[in-house]
């Protein structure tokens, strides 16, 4: 063994483990199902770190709390958290939580699930459950591409970018998606990166909290495939280009926040509004017309 | 248990098959139907959107059938019996997220009012053509469930048959009528609610942390389910998947997934299967069909018998799984097996599979739009018994 190699092996040596060293989020993972399968330096985990800690911070019973996954790198999400977690099929993560949502009304409903997942095949049931204003948040991790298939265009793929599926660079125009979901009736709209760790976990306390729809965007690294394609370095780089170009606008008019290749990245709470969820409408609406003979939802139930 | 009376209109009403298909889940205790209108089935969706708000069940319409079926399964994960009603264009779309529902083993149900295709084929017309898609339509291997009810007072109650062994075997179970069945107005007898019934889904109880969503043994005792929301933490995902719920990529992962999957129901055939036989013992020829062509089979079976043929029918009320066996026995002892079915040819299939070359199968197809001439299954009889 050379000097160097030697070196290299004694800094790898990890001491043993103290008997009560543990996670403080350990409680919160499902810890026999890591490692999990993300590329190191993907985006994906800090997301799920601001997640959790922003469901502790929220105080929410997280008895209470279900979380779905669609299909995606990011709809790998639900199979880690330790909370009634469903991963279903591509495209129908939200549907399946209205399910959800609307069965067991006193569940908050945390979807977590990717750009292509949520905006392209999903695309109709996001805007319909932000129209109805069904009780739910949305986490939509918008890493510019179709990573788990291998870095395919899709709907928020800026204009000129490369991706395996447009090997000359994107030429479709992308979904600018603060505006998409305001202009679909989302009542609580914002984007952050994977760098605004502590802003991220803010807004997930808040979208938790906030009745009816909320959605967040997150801009995620995929080192993997689109950063290599793209050629825009390391996860190093990519939070650097975050911390130079990001520019915190709350209250932006969702207009004007759409993003462009390697642009600026216009974050913030963009929308905070109020409007009665789908359930409390449905409810007072019933009520006024059928009075007496209106009878509630009250779920779970099976007529007994 | 006895049916929870609220739901249940006692009463004998004039209606038809799609409302009283509609009572029948409300009486079997469902309480969450998402849909999305489609001829000839819409008419189930409208009577549990004017029921539902009087009885403390929610309806939702959905943007289209795709999100009508996940939300299916997600509200039957909450411990509500839940439903979707469509027709062929929309069971096309359900197809999806009804592999979702096998994979997790969600009870649910799943009408099909069927109508003539394929593609959007005749909107108003009966067919029949949608019995092998129920059976293979989804990707993947499972098996599933289908009753074919041939009236509406069995409309209304196979729904609660339907309901029943989607609980008993957590697994979506198809209602398959067609155009005729949905829109045929007869007497249809409500019963006092003690004397519906209805099998609750059967929980389990016990510590948390030993908890398994699934078992995967193939055999009648499943794994009881849990409710959403009782803090059991499950996992629960359309990936193959141990007993855990959790994802494992792995042939032989994919063996015991699958196989209980396949078991659970194939095991099980003569516990699942309901038929119904008349003079079977001394047939030569026996008439095999379901849903409304059981009902134009008779007239052809009466006309059979005044010539002296002898002449038994066989009626499948549950259609999958396929009662092979019973089909095996008779081969042995007919000369022939007649299938009328408002399709090319789906259900014969499956009678002449059994039948093993024993016995000929004789189909009697229609392309959909009406229902079959009697004489033309009379002319098949004749056949049949040379
Ligand atoms: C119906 C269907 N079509 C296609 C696929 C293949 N598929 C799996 S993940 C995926 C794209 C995921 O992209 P995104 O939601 O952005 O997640 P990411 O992997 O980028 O996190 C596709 C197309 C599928 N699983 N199901
Ligand atoms: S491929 Fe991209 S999105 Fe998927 S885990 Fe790797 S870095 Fe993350
Ligand atoms: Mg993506």
């Amino acid at each position: 063994m050379s000097e160097t190699e030697q070196e290299f092996t004694e800094t790898l040596t990890i001491p043993p483990p103290e008997e009560d060293l543990h996670h403080p989020m350990e409680q919160y993972l499902r810890m026999e199902r890591l490692p999990h399968i993300w590329c190191s330096t993907c985006g994906i985990g800090t997301i799920i770190t601001a997640f959790i800690s922003g469901l502790q911070k929220s105080e929410l019973d997280r008895e209470k709390v279900a979380v779905v996954s669609g299909i995606g790198c990011s709809g790998r999400a639900a199979g880690y958290l330790r909370l009634d977690s469903f991963h279903s099929t591509h495209g129908r993560a939200i549907p399946f939580a209205t399910g959800l949502a609307l069965g067991n009304p006193d569940l908050k409903v945390a979807v977590i699930s990717g750009d292509g997942d949520l905006v392209a095949i999903g695309g109709n049931h996001l805007i319909h459950a932000a129209r109805r204003n069904i009780n739910m948040t949305i986490v939509c991790i918008n890493n510019f591409n179709y990573a788990m298939t291998g870095g395919q265009a899709g709907p928020t793929t800026p204009l000129e970018a490369n991706a395996s599926t447009a090997p000359y660079g994107c030429y479709e125009f992308p979904f600018n998606l603060p505006y998409l979901a305001e202009s679909s009736g989302a009542v609580y709209v914002a984007r952050w990166t994977a760098l605004h760790i502590r802003r991220l976990t803010n807004a997930i306390a808040e979208a938790l909290l906030k009745p009816g729809f909320s959605f967040i965007e997150v801009i995620c690294p995929c080192t993997t495939l689109y950063a290599r394609r793209n050629r825009l370095g390391d996860g190093l780089d990519l939070m650097r280009f975050y911390h130079d170009n990001a520019i915190i606008r709350h209250g932006a008019d969702t207009r004007e926040v759409d993003i462009g290749f390697q642009d600026r990245i216009i974050v913030g709470k963009f929308i905070d509004k109020e409007k009665p969820t789908f359930l409390e409408k449905r409810d007072q609406y019933l009520k006024s017309k059928l009075g007496e003979q209106f009878i509630p939802y009250k779920g779970p139930n099976d007529g007994h | 248990m006895k049916a929870d009376p609220i739901g249940v209109a006692t009463g004998s009403y004039y209606i038809d098959g799609d409302h009283a298909c509609a009572e029948g889940a409300i009486a079997a205790g469902c309480r969450f139907l998402a849909g999305y209108p489609i001829t000839p089935s819409t008419e189930v969706a409208e009577r549990v959107a004017e029921r539902f708000p009087k009885v403390g069940g929610m309806f939702i319409q959905m943007e289209d059938e795709l999100a009508s079926m996940a939300a299916v399964v997600g509200a039957s994960w909450t411990g509500t019996k839940s439903m979707t009603v469509t027709s062929g264009p929309g069971f096309s779309l359900m197809m999806e997220n009804l592999g979702l529902g096998a994979m997790m083993e969600t009870p649910c149900v799943v009408v099909n009012v069927q109508r003539g295709g394929p593609s959007t084929g005749l909107p108003t017309l009966t067919g029949q053509a949608d019995m092998m898609q129920a059976r293979w339509g989804s990707h993947g291997d499972y098996e599933i469930i289908a009753l074919s009810p041939n009236s509406p007072q069995e409309c209304f109650d196979l729904t609660i048959t339907a309901f029943n062994l989607s609980e008993q075997w957590r697994v979506p179970v198809l209602f398959m009528m067609d155009e005729c069945v949905g829109h045929m107005t007869e007497k249809v007898v409500i019963p006092e609610p003690d004397e519906i019934e209805v099998l609750p889904r059967k929980y389990y109880q016990g510590d948390k942390e030993s908890y398994r969503p699934f078992k995967f043994n193939g055999a009648a005792d499943l794994a009881p389910m849990i409710k959403a929301g009782d803090g059991y933490f499950i996992h629960i995902t359309g990936l193959t998947h141990d007993e855990r719920g959790y994802p494992i990529i792995n042939a032989e992962a994919q063996g015991k997934n699958v196989s209980h999957l396949v078991d659970k129901i194939r095991n099980n055939v003569e516990k699942i299967s309901i038929f119904e036989e008349d003079c079977i013992d001394d047939a030569d020829v026996v008439v095999v069909s379901y849903g409304i062509s059981s009902r134009v089979a008779l007239k052809a079976v009466e006309d059979a018998r005044a010539k002296g043929i002898k002449v038994g029918t066989l009626r499948l009320v549950t259609v999958w799984p396929f009662p092979e066996g019973r089909i095996q026995q008779l081969a042995g002892k007919v000369k022939s097996f007649v299938v009328p079915e408002i399709n090319m040819g789906q259900i014969v299939l499956e009678v002449e599979r059994a039948a093993k070359g024993k016995a000929k199968a004789i189909l009697v197809p229609h392309a959909g739009g009406w229902v079959h001439d009697p004489d033309d299954i009379l002319a098949a009889i004749e056949e049949g018994a040379a």
